[in-house]
């Protein structure tokens, strides 16, 4: 039903804290991890570990600069997320396809 | 991106039975397992079940059911909240079969409550990232 890569995505913005973080980065612009932690609520290395599922599902980018690395968000990552109804069209479909062969197979 | 076309599918068929049997096949777990998927269905309001297969499982809860004509249940996965509701009209030559699944609006964020809702308010800033994005 649904490709690893949108499975990823799925997965990656189920949780709220890196929901935030993404937020975050979509409406400041690019950050590094010490600005994320701040007003994140959780700890540095919580913050890296998000940012690298983020990084995974293609979400957010790192520019390493120095001792620092900075972190943008990638919106367009998003798009298999706004075909969301096609996907979910194509998925009844087939069940329905099933629901028919079913109806055929029972009893009155 | 427009609401409707990005927040809801529809699914129609013309089946050549009438509702009755299509409702057995609609709330019967055994016959569920058959077409769509496992679960702990039953046709009670407010019942919540679990739908499973090989990719992932599914969190649902019964909304509304009026047998044979309409049955509706949430449907919540991969941190999506979505409603799913069926629309069984009998005709004469059978039944119109009607699916509509419904997500991620912003006036249903309050529907869905607390933790849920912080995903609709994404999507909706979502839809403003990307549409300024092109």
């Amino acid at each position: 039903m649904i490709a690893d890569a949108q499975d990823a995505l799925f997965k990656s913005l189920a949780d709220p804290t890196r929901r935030a973080i993404f937020e975050r980065l979509c409406r400041e612009g690019e950050k590094t991890v010490g600005a994320l932690t701040a007003g994140a609520g959780v700890s540095q290395p919580v913050v890296s570990k998000h940012l690298g599922v983020l990084r995974q599902a293609g979400l957010v980018i790192d520019r390493p600069e120095g001792r620092q690395t900075h972190y943008s968000a990638r919106p367009e990552a998003l798009r298999p997320l706004a075909d969301w109804a096609g996907q979910m069209t194509a998925f009844w479909q087939h069940r329905f396809d099933d629901l028919e062969d079913l109806l055929k197979r029972m009893d009155q | 991106m427009t609401d409707t076309a990005t927040r809801t599918a529809i699914v129609e068929r013309q089946i050549p039975y009438p509702p009755e049997k299509i409702w057995r096949a609609l709330t019967q777990p055994h016959l569920l397992a058959d077409w769509l998927m496992k679960g702990d269905f039953a046709p009670v309001v407010g019942h919540e079940f679990k739908f499973t297969a090989d990719w992932g499982a599914v969190d649902c809860k019964v909304l509304a059911i009026d047998p044979p004509t309409t049955l509706s249940y949430t449907w919540s996965a991969y941190g999506l909240d979505s409603v799913v509701t069926f629309t069984l009209t009998p005709q004469d030559s059978g039944t119109h079969l009607r699916m509509e699944q419904s997500g991620f609006r912003k006036d249903q964020a309050q529907a869905y409550g607390g933790a849920k809702a912080g995903w609709a308010q994404f999507l909706a800033n979502l839809e403003q990232v990307v549409a300024r994005e092109g």
